[in-house]
């Protein structure tokens, strides 16, 4: 039955914005389940990976991914999103971010037209203009105007949700469908903001003072990643499950570039991989992460290449390697294991 | 940990001593975790050891530092807890060793590599014969062989790998007597099987030994081998080891420098992280400047867009800026060597960053560091290049004090940290700590890092008491005490404390 709903999850999730009436909430039994619906939504993943986003779900709890660049934590999320049809709310962070971008904001344009349309009408003091001018307010006030009334209406009226712009964390939290919250490199933002977001993942709610609380009607399924840039607060921890999503191993990351780039011939797709993990282990600035593995794969198909040696890992490294100094490093150590004849044959796998 | 008793047995009592466990090591478990490790264990199924643990990772343990602890702890929980379990189910002594005679005996039978061997070895290992060194020559061959070719084994590998420990515990463990330490004789036991990591050519051409072991199995075989002494040290004692700490083991004294630089870049990716967490911490908000348009036409909705209330944009931490000196004289070259690797380990993690090293004079080795990348280039680059000694070869620090404020006295700043890794032995030379202070009091915040026990300090030539008032001292010549010194840069309000 899961498996059913699963599919149909699945199916729906191209039409789920249209359709989202009747899209039926999937929830998986076994992190075996979720696995394979992330395999079937393009993404492979983890032992980890599919146990923690399976407790996501039951638990209705956040998720805190990290590890380095470029190893597909943004990707889960997607991923996941598209394999349990919901939709996916991305809030990208970055220093400076503030909850007017993040939480919700005042539609402040249609606000002060709302107020000037309402105040043309009556306006019979010229063209200084009502809304632009709170004086005259306060005067019509001070006088008994019957005008006063209307005012009164308007404050409440501009003050509704019609005049709310929903930034991400609002939409995510009033979507009447349960939706997949992506909060991207959260580690990129203030503290402060960590201390906001602590209101939104525990009790799904957002306080709006001229509105109250407005809690959610459905249960995101929220990712927070994290670059590892900055420690995070104990307290946005502690609300959390923890992920931590590191380079794959050999196999999987065969695996996953076999599915990236199925042209790729197989034996040219085993020694690219293994190749970027022997510069892996090297000391490197930036060591390539899967994102680069994918590239390379891509770029190698594009030239037609059928075997890697160090000519090609020379022209083609800048693929994988993004610092002048590692290159150096890279083209000493592993060009000249690679030897510059392909009538070599293809050491076999080793660690 | 104690023998279990009537009201203590049960899931929970289980989980709460694996907590502790986890705490005494540093691991921050609240309450909340807790409940969260029994909501997630209600959802997946026991019967995999690996969902279990993993679903206790990821409420329990909640960092790359944390996770790698509780690998370990859970791993050694779970061993000492199955131990503790099957002496109080099992038997006499003797029926173990009768279980234990017959799975080694098994696992001679099973073992890849060691077949031509094994009838001998089984049969004199327990007559506690010494095998000729020919014999003991061979079986090293076979076991190495053996982990070359496990390394690209299936599933059955871990399995036939545990047989491989068993058996060289068997050939040379007992040869000697038992040391009583497990990771001392896992190191005796490996230096007697020969096994290295690095190729060997000058070996025949038909010796296993030849290629070198890859490194990922030699660490599972001593892993194994461990694991496998340790059973036995349960098994002669009757009871468990008390639980060592895991850091003391794991993180000892720095002192070769390669081995341990990993040690180093993780506590110093640590400190980057803290840093920019601490930069954000100091910013106040008293600090406004500038105007934000956005926000304040936004608030003046409120007073019929008439903008009374301003709004300001606030200010943005600038990033870190940090300078080190580094002492290099002979005086310090057991710990030099740990403080370069540090400072290595610096130079990947601040853009921002200018490095000096110092004897009797500064030299400025920044671009070195940042051309550089192999640490023991690196090491040689600085002993060629670097104008520091000048004919004593003694360290001066008043003289270096002096230069150093002619170079970056200008490029200081409040928000500059200022780092001195050095023993503080002028040999008798001038501390000319008034230059220091003015140094210090340039910097935001001066840290001084000093490889000698604090007992040490002010004896002899160290005039580290003359520079202590104008920095934060901290002895350091072991990776937790750099780790303390983390967690000191951290603290805000020591920026505020140090130029009172």
């Amino acid at each position: 039955m899961n498996a059913a709903s699963a599919t149909a999850a699945a199916a729906t999730a191209a039409a789920a914005a249209a359709a989202a009436a009747d899209s039926v909430e999937a929830t998986p039994a076994s992190a075996a389940e979720v696995a394979e619906g992330l395999r079937t939504a393009g993404y492979l993943p983890g032992e980890s990976t599919a146990l923690v986003a399976f407790l996501a779900i039951r638990m209705g709890k956040p998720v805190l991914v990290e590890g380095p660049a470029g190893v597909g934590k943004t990707e889960l999320a997607k991923s996941l999103s598209r394999y349990l049809g919901r939709e996916l709310v991305r809030l990208q962070c970055y220093e400076g971010l503030d909850e007017a971008k993040a939480l919700y904001e005042w539609n402040y344009r249609k606000q002060l037209l709302r107020i000037q349309a309402e105040a043309s009408p009556g306006a019979d003091d010229g063209p200084a203009g009502l809304g632009t001018d709170p004086a005259s307010a306060s005067a019509r006030g001070a006088h008994g105007d019957p005008h006063d009334r209307g005012w009164q209406e308007i404050s409440d009226d501009i003050f509704g949700e019609d005049f709310l712009l929903a930034r991400p964390l609002l939409t995510a939290i009033a979507s009447p469908e349960p939706v997949v919250l992506l909060i991207d490199e959260i580690d990129k933002t203030d503290q402060e903001f960590e201390a906001m977001l602590l209101e939104v993942l525990s009790d799904f709610q957002i306080s709006i003072p001229e509105l109250g609380p407005i809690v959610s009607r459905t249960h995101p399924l929220v990712l927070l990643t994290s670059n590892n840039s900055r420690e995070l607060t104990e307290a946005l921890k502690r609300r959390c499950l923890y992920l931590w999503l590191d380079y794959p191993a050999l196999d999987r990351e065969l695996e996953i570039v076999r599915m990236h780039a199925p042209e790729l011939n197989d034996t040219v797709a085993r020694k690219l991989v293994e190749i970027v993990g022997m510069v892996r282990e090297l000391d490197l600035k930036k060591p390539p992460s899967i994102a680069e593995s994918i590239d390379w794969a891509r770029t190698l198909v594009l030239l037609g290449a059928t075997e890697i040696d160090s000519d090609v890992l020379a022209k083609t490294m800048s693929v994988i390697i993004k610092h002048r100094t590692d290159m150096d490093v890279v083209a000493a150590r592993v060009g000249v294991r690679l030897g510059g004849s392909s009538d070599e044959p293809v050491p076999p796998a080793t660690g | 940990m104690t023998a279990a008793d009537g009201g203590t047995t049960g899931l929970p009592v289980r989980l709460l001593e694996l907590a502790s466990e986890l705490r005494a090591e540093g691991v921050a478990i609240g309450t909340a975790e807790l409940l969260d490790s029994f909501d997630a264990l209600k959802e997946i199924s026991w019967a995999s050891e690996r969902d279990f643990r993993e679903a206790l990772a990821a409420t329990l343990a909640k960092s790359p530092e944390d996770r790698r602890v509780f690998e370990l702890v859970f791993e050694r929980f779970l061993f000492t807890a199955t131990e503790l379990a099957a002496l109080a189910e099992g038997g006499s002594k003797d029926d173990s060793e009768a279980i234990d005679a017959s799975e080694r005996k098994a696992a001679s039978d099973t073992s890849a590599g060691a077949d031509s061997e094994r009838d001998q070895d089984s049969q004199r290992q327990w007559l506690g014969d010494e095998l000729s060194s020919d014999e003991l020559d061979a079986l090293r061959g076979a076991i190495a062989a053996a982990l070359q070719s496990s390394a690209t084994g299936g599933p059955g590998a871990e399995g036939s790998m545990r047989d491989l420990a068993r058996l060289a515990i068997a050939a040379f463990g007992s040869r000697q007597q038992h040391s009583g330490v497990v990771g001392v004789d896992v190191q005796r036991i490996r230096r007697a099987l020969d096994l290295r990591t690095a190729d060997r050519p000058e070996l025949g051409a038909q010796d296993p030994r030849r290629r070198g072991v890859p490194h990922a199995q030699l660490r599972r075989f001593e892993a194994l081998l461990r694991r496998e002494l340790e059973r036995a040290l349960i098994e002669r004692t009757g009871q468990l080891p008390r639980a060592r700490p895991l850091r003391e083991l794991d993180r000892a004294l720095p002192s070769s420098p390669l081995a341990d630089l990993a040690a180093v870049h993780r506590v110093v990716a640590q400190m980057r992280r803290r840093l920019a967490t601490q930069g954000s911490q100091a910013r106040g908000h008293a600090r406004h400047a500038q105007v934000d348009v956005r926000r304040t036409m936004r608030a003046s909705l409120q007073t019929g867009g008439v903008p009374v209330v301003l709004k300001y944009r606030p200010k943005r931490p600038r990033r870190p800026e940090v300078y080190v000196l580094c002492d290099v004289s002979t005086s310090v070259t057991s710990a030099s060597v740990f403080f370069l690797s540090v400072l290595h380990a610096l130079h990947d993690s601040f853009r921002k960053m200018r490095s000096f090293v110092f004897i009797e004079r500064v030299g400025e080795v920044t671009d070195i560091f940042e051309r550089e990348r192999d640490f023991r280039a690196l090491s040689e680059r600085i002993a060629q290049q670097a104008p520091v000694a000048d004919i004593s070869g003694y360290t001066d620090y008043g003289r270096v004090w002096s230069e150093m404020l002619d170079l970056v006295a200008d490029d200081l700043h409040p928000r500059a940290t200022l780092i001195v890794l050095g023993d503080a032995r002028t040999n008798g030379r001038d501390p000319r700590s008034e230059d220091f202070a003015m140094l210090a009091s340039r910097a935001g915040r001066t840290f001084w890092l000093n490889p000698e026990p604090r007992l040490y300090w002010n004896y002899g030539d160290s005039v580290m008491a003359a520079y202590e008032p104008y920095c934060h001292a901290f002895e350091c010549w072991t990776t937790s005490q750099l780790e303390d010194f983390v967690r000191a840069l951290a603290r805000p309000g020591l920026a505020l404390a140090s130029r009172s």
